[in-house]
């Protein structure tokens, strides 16, 4: 059952960016921006575990959560390791999805043609 | 024709070019679609741990989102993700696979201007801004609890 809630939260999310597209005409790099922005905040404060655990996907695959797992590995490696922790957590914790990222677009570019705009 | 006329005119001129996306639908469309890819999350997450039921909770959400961005890639290069971006704006863009697209997309239109100089220096375009805001606001958190 809680792939309702799942698809509602997620949905609410990605509608809440579609708002922003229509209010400001803001481009995708802004809106990527804003919301791992809002993924910091939420986990810096520390409700992102509570809304995480019962939205799951719904707040884990949109780009928020990619922020939070920035701040969550951050927050774990200072208290882990100290001060070298401010600079090695958040990309450690984010490191798999932007190596992927950038792995399957070098890939993918390699391998395709670029489409012409019609 | 002074100048405050003449920028009204242009103005009046760009307003009814720029494509007007009608908002009811795409709100809609934007929701069920990003509905939808978060259910995909969610399936392949269950998947991943039906598989295996000893991977802790955190890699599980590592796979789960390599595989959606995999997915992500791959549809930008066969050219369907774009489609479904025109069709879901938002929906299509806030999920982790909206910021694969924006890398791959990128990788794709600059592979002419050559690998090195086209390709991977582009391909940082619009993920760029991401991973840099990101990293900042990530040394930002670490030094507030550093401190606490």
């Amino acid at each position: 059952m809680y792939y309702l809630w799942v698809f509602l939260i997620g949905g609410f999310i990605c509608m809440l960016g579609q708002v922003l597209i229509i209010k400001t005409n803001i481009t995708s790099a802004r809106i990527l921006v804003t919301f791992v922005l809002i993924g910091v905040f939420l986990e810096a404060i520390g409700v992102f575990d509570y809304i995480s655990e019962f939205a799951k996907a719904g707040i884990n695959v949109p780009i928020i959560g990619f922020g939070a797992s920035l701040a969550k590995g951050a927050i774990s490696a200072v208290k882990s390791k100290g001060l070298i922790g401010v600079f090695t957590g958040g990309l450690e914790a984010t490191a798999g999805g932007i190596a992927a990222a950038v792995g399957f677009a070098f890939l993918f570019g390699l391998i395709f043609k670029a489409r012409t705009k019609k | 024709m002074d100048r405050k006329k003449r920028d009204q005119a242009y103005n009046k001129y760009v307003n009814a070019k720029i494509p007007k996306t009608r908002p009811w639908p795409s709100l809609f469309n934007s929701f069920w679609v990003g509905g939808v890819i978060c259910c995909l999350g969610q399936g392949i997450n269950d998947l991943i741990l039906l598989w295996f039921p000893q991977m802790a909770e955190q890699s599980a959400w590592g796979y789960t989102l390599i595989v959606l961005i995999f997915f992500a890639s791959f549809l930008t290069g066969i050219g369907v993700y774009d489609k479904i971006g025109k069709f879901a704006g938002g929906g299509s863009i806030v999920p982790i696979t909206g910021f694969s697209n924006s890398i791959s997309s990128a990788a794709l239109e600059f592979k002419n201007e050559g690998i090195i100089y086209g390709m991977c220096v582009k391909m940082f375009t619009i993920a760029g801004p991401v991973i840099v805001v990101g990293v900042v606001a990530s040394i930002v958190v670490g030094i507030i609890y550093l401190f606490i």
